[in-house]
């Protein structure tokens, strides 16, 4: 046992193996509503988590990964069109497939620019890739999208999950499980990245690109590597939000969508992943929380609404006053130094 | 001072010149480093030191002559080709990644050596991280030889400028180069800084060969075996310490008795020397 525990590889693997069997159980007890909510925050943190390893650690700045997810989105929602019965898995796949062949021709010109050039080109895509949706109405439905086909829990999984919780699976269940699983597989495959040579690499990169050169880097190849590896990410995470949210419209792919990956990823703390997935958390829950708060405070619906993006804004602007590194940055930061003060 | 393969040049850059645009940086310059030797490369500012330095390096393609590296043209390779088989740079601006820590930063220096893919990073295999171990074993060997081990851990942004070139050099050195390009070293560090640099690069000479490109006189003068004199973008002398610093060109370039920091190149130590 203590072999297995200190080999870090095998120790994460366990971990993620826990983290998965403690989730199916809390999945199970929250309701419906609740298990929709676990779903979207894990797409999001999917799709954040992959843009922190591309603006955190190697330093390009995409304002267009919403349309990535967009992608992965309408690739998967003309899959279950025409195969309704298409296994899961491949299904995820080939979603993240075709979107890492997109994020590679992007990210061979993006690798050639730098700075504010690739917030503006990855920009012009988040515009560019609803708006395509939009003229080819036949094949990608247009303004109002292209409905995804609820599917059903396969009998192996329900199977399976019934063996561990001792209840049926519902549908909004199967998918918060599905994603929670795929966050947990995405996070330990970017963490692997992260520490490996390669995120060594990514960061070396972004920190000095000419030394980085010097040391033996190709630049161009690292950069475009690490395009591929964000994009996956926002495919996947597109392909879990057209099944939860059953539909893939122009209209979820905006440049808000966009926005909100960067606000998450800044929020939590650039280039970590915990960042990211609390970044996520707080995207998804704080304005539904402020809503909420608003009405019970004697606010009309609208005022109520309008309060959200209010305290987003202001919650924004103080984390990047108060605690720029993020939230979990910052925390990192504070630890180090008190650990520097003691020794 | 240099062994019986001598003849045999490491580096060897024939005709060499370089212009930008009108402006001739460099002139017919020829300089060649032989194996487990110092050369140094002095002249006054503007001389073309550094764009002499620029082409070992890969980082300026010279317009006209040839550069071979262990008996093989690489005339007009890209630096990370150079670095591929053996010739390490440090920068005069250092370079080094500050949001890394020390270690990772010697990492990034050792990167060709280590085998381990994309793949084999993703799913954390056990043979990446066995590859990684013996990476990071030999760049704690080097920050060991340096002395700056026990910084290992910090991030390079905060430490002072004197451990930054160590790191720099401790960077360059992890590749195990064939032949170590070092640019100014010695600028900015205090003399018993200087004095530690010195004993570092006569040690580095026991294995590998080294091109040093210095302002110090006395740095120079102590660690190289031959040097080779810029001026106006031509090389106006070369050979020994001791019979550059006599050469009469060399004097005539260094008017005003600037050759050396502490005056040993005044007019009657003007014996004539061997010209390029």
């Amino acid at each position: 046992m203590s072999a297995l525990l200190s080999s870090p590889i095998l120790r994460r693997t366990l971990l993620a193996l826990v983290l998965f069997v403690v989730s199916v159980f809390a999945i199970d007890l929250l309701s419906g509503f609740r298990q929709g909510q676990v779903a979207s925050i894990a797409y999001l943190a999917i799709a954040a988590g992959g843009l922190t390893v591309l603006t955190g650690i190697n330093g390009q700045l995409s304002l267009g990964h919403g349309a990535f997810m967009a992608v992965g989105a309408y690739t998967t929602a003309l899959l279950l069109g025409r195969w309704e019965n298409m296994p899961l898995l491949l299904l995820l796949l080939i979603s993240i497939v075709v979107t890492m062949a997109v994020g590679a021709a992007v990210g061979v010109a993006a690798a050639r620019l730098h700075g504010p050039y690739i917030a503006g080109a990855t920009l012009a895509l988040a515009i560019a890739v609803p708006a395509l949706a939009i003229h080819f109405k036949d094949t990608l439905g247009g303004e109002p999208g292209l409905r995804v086909p609820t599917r059903d829990v396969p009998p192996l999984a329900d199977d399976a999950l019934f063996f561990l919780t001792g209840t049926d699976t519902g549908t909004m269940q199967w998918l918060a499980t599905v994603s929670v699983a795929c966050l947990i597989v995405t996070f330990l495959l970017l963490r692997n990245l992260s520490e490996s040579r390669v995120g060594r690499r990514w960061r070396a990169v972004r920190d000095d690109p000419v030394a980085a050169q010097l040391a033996g880097i190709d630049l161009g190849r690292s950069r475009v590597l690490c395009f591929v590896v964000s994009t996956a990410t926002a495919g996947l995470a597109g392909s879990l939000m057209a099944m939860i949210t059953r539909i893939a419209a122009p209209s979820g792919f905006n440049l808000v969508l966009s926005l909100t990956l960067l606000m998450a990823v800044v929020l939590g703390g650039l280039g970590t992943l915990t960042g990211a997935l609390i970044g996520a958390v707080l995207l998804s829950l704080l304005p539904t929380f402020v809503t909420n708060f608003g009405s019970g405070m004697g606010l009309s619906d609208l005022q109520a609404a309008e309060l959200a993006p209010l305290v987003l804004g202001l919650t924004t602007m103080a984390v990047v006053l108060l605690a720029p590194a993020g939230l979990v940055g910052s925390l990192l930061r504070w630890r180090q130094q008190a650990r520097l003060s003691r020794s | 001072m240099v062994g019986a393969d001598a003849h045999r040049s490491v580096l060897s850059m024939d005709d060499i010149t370089v212009r930008f645009g009108g402006v001739v940086a460099l002139d017919d310059v020829s300089v060649e480093v032989r194996p487990r030797e110092v050369l140094g490369v002095i002249g006054p500012n503007g001389a073309g030191k550094t764009t002499l330095f620029n082409v070992a390096c890969g980082f300026v393609p010279p317009t006209l002559g040839r550069i071979s590296f262990e008996g093989s043209d690489v005339t007009g390779w890209r630096p990370h080709q150079l670095v591929d088989h053996g010739v390490a740079r440090s920068l005069q601006g250092l370079g080094l990644f500050d949001r890394l820590s020390v270690i990772d930063n010697v990492l990034v220096g050792a990167d060709q050596h280590s085998r381990s893919g994309f793949f084999s990073s993703l799913l954390a295999t056990p043979g990446g991280a066995k590859d990684q171990r013996q990476l990071t074993d030999r760049a704690m060997a080097v920050l060991d030889r340096l002395g700056i081990a026990e910084r290992a851990g910090s991030v390079v942004g905060g430490l002072p400028y004197p451990l930054r070139k160590r790191v720099a050099l401790a960077r360059a050195l992890v590749a195990e180069p064939k032949l170590l390009l070092l640019d100014e070293p010695a600028s900015g560090l205090s003399e018993t800084e200087m004095t530690e640099l010195g004993d570092i690069i006569v040690d580095l000479a026991d294995e590998i060969s080294v091109m040093l490109v210095e302002h110090h006189m006395d740095l120079v003068m102590r660690v190289c075996h031959r040097l080779a004199v810029l001026d106006f973008g031509r090389k106006i002398a070369s050979g020994t310490p001791d019979e550059v610093r006599n050469d009469p060109a060399v004097l005539e370039a260094y008017l005003g008795g600037a050759l050396d920091d502490d005056g040993a190149a005044t007019p009657q130590d003007a014996k004539g020397g061997s010209h390029a």
